[in-house]
């Protein structure tokens, strides 16, 4: 396990850092975030399957101005590594990846709020600098921010990995329930969050309701429930 | 630089406009709550600046670059409309107060109009696509793959003309926000969202659980109930963390049991 973690460290720093700071591009999704994960240890369908449970959550928690949200990136990291881990043991696998991963992302959106104030600090540090039109401030404080955001994740997937994976481990050997009941009761939690998330997205814009009950009437014609 | 008296755009350079538009992609790289995105603002229009013909040790500049440093919130990716009319209003070398007047009348609608189009519209609609890809039973290389590329064609898009857009029509730049992209963008973005969100789900479920009509019923009509609570729940309790006590418990019980 000791030597999972720098890969970790490495790819939950890099897809943290893009939660907000650089480059914005989407690559810490948990979709993406669990899949590369997994892929970093052989099983990237795997990372995908733990990865879309957690999509379904973050569907939830939008990145709107300056609200406060978990951090999902570092986060589907240790989701997707710790449900690769498990690959022998499916029962139970899918519900401890997704609650690591879940706690990583409160964890996450707290280690946030902090960076961000300590980013305040350094712009307080350095007012009068950039008041004066210091360049080698303006461009010290961004780098100073997009350094400190990499550690963050870094330090946030690899602690929460240590934490999580051995705890994980030791709940999925005694595991009592069924695997797909479980996986079951995971899935349909998160599809409820998911559900309530696009709800209130589109509730109120004329015509969208008919539309989302159409494209269930659809799902549910190609998933072969309803003939 | 003359383009305000000429009406005009002047040419930006390659090598700046690149270097604005990488700088643009860390632009919230110090976000703080204290001047939001301000530092941000004056680290992707320094490369302008520094095409002032006094040059970067200037009182100008350093003027110039303080304004552009300054509290300043929007949009990241509309952000680049905003950098793109400033630099220009700097270089064509408008009044200090006019600049200072015109960059806190943007912020605003350049937040709203980039958190609509954005947050609630492309990237839950993009989201929701790549689940639907995946419950049609694309392999993870194809789903990342499409999502990753439907999504920052969007993006990346949206950046370019932002600073483009902005960089030519400078303090002017207001026009730009009644673009049909940005006015209309948000609600058809939304409609197109609530489909791919009742196609997804479905699906989703069915490639996450695996076969079984009616074992997959039941958790879809425990899903619609949970929905519900959830929405009723609205203000309270965020879902997600509803979801991580009640999987907590579900873990405890299925390990002690």
């Amino acid at each position: 396990m000791l030597g999972d973690l720098l890969p970790i460290a490495l790819l939950g720093g890099l897809l943290g850092l893009d939660v907000v700071s650089f480059p914005q591009a989407m690559i810490s999704r948990p979709l993406v975030a669990a899949t590369l994960a997994g892929a970093l240890f052989g099983e990237p369908a795997m990372g995908l399957l733990c990865g879309a449970v957690l999509e379904l959550f973050a569907l939830e928690t939008l990145p709107f101005g300056a609200s406060r949200y978990p951090e999902w990136g570092s986060a589907a990291v240790v989701g997707g590594a710790i449900f690769v881990d498990q690959r022998g043991s499916i029962a139970g696998a899918m519900t401890m990846a997704v609650l690591s991963a879940l706690l990583t992302a409160w964890v996450g959106g707290w280690t946030m709020v902090k960076l961000r104030q300590q980013n305040a600090r350094w712009a307080r540090a350095w007012r009068e600098p950039i008041a004066a039109g210091a360049r080698g401030s303006v461009i010290r404080l961004q780098l100073y921010g997009l350094t400190a955001d990499l550690l963050r994740g870094a330090l946030l997937a690899a602690a929460s990995y240590a934490l999580f994976a051995p705890i994980a481990h030791v709940a999925v050997r005694s595991w009592a329930i069924d695997g797909r009941l479980s996986r079951a009761v995971v899935v349909g939690v998160a599809a409820a969050v998911a559900g309530a998330a696009a709800w209130k997205i589109f509730h109120s814009t004329p015509g969208a309701r008919w539309l989302f009950l159409g494209g269930l009437g659809i799902g549910l014609l190609l998933l072969g429930v309803v003939r | 630089m003359t383009g305000a008296a000429t009406g005009r755009a002047p040419r930006l350079p390659l090598r700046t406009r690149i270097a604005m538009l990488l700088r643009l992609l860390a632009i919230q790289g110090s976000w703080n709550y204290e001047i939001l995105m301000g530092n941000g603002i004056g680290f992707c229009v320094e490369p302008a600046l520094r095409l002032l013909p006094e040059g970067v040790h200037s009182d100008r500049f350093k003027s110039a670059l303080a304004r552009q440093s300054q509290y300043f919130n929007a949009h990241p990716y509309l952000a680049s409309i905003a950098v793109g009319a400033l630099a220009r209003a700097e270089l064509d070398g408008e009044a200090p107060e006019r600049i200072e007047r015109f960059r806190t009348a943007l912020a605003g609608p350049l937040g709203s109009v980039g958190d609509r189009l954005i947050w609630a519209g492309w990237l839950p609609f993009c989201s929701l696509a790549a689940l639907v890809a995946l419950g049609l039973g694309t392999g993870p290389v194809a789903t990342v793959v499409f999502f990753l590329v439907l999504y920052n064609v969007g993006h990346l898009a949206l950046r370019l003309w932002g600073l483009n857009t902005g960089w030519r029509l400078g303090l002017q730049v207001a026009s730009a926000l009644g673009n049909p992209v940005l006015r209309r963008g948000p609600t058809e973005l939304v409609r197109a969202a609530g489909f791919a969100a009742g196609l997804a789900l479905p699906l989703a479920l069915g490639r996450i659980i695996g076969p079984g009509r009616i074992f997959i019923g039941g958790v879809l009509v425990a899903v619609v109930v949970g929905a519900i609570l959830i929405v009723r729940l609205e203000g309270r309790l965020q879902g997600w963390r509803l979801a991580t006590v009640l999987l907590a418990v579900f873990a405890l019980f299925s390990v002690v049991r």
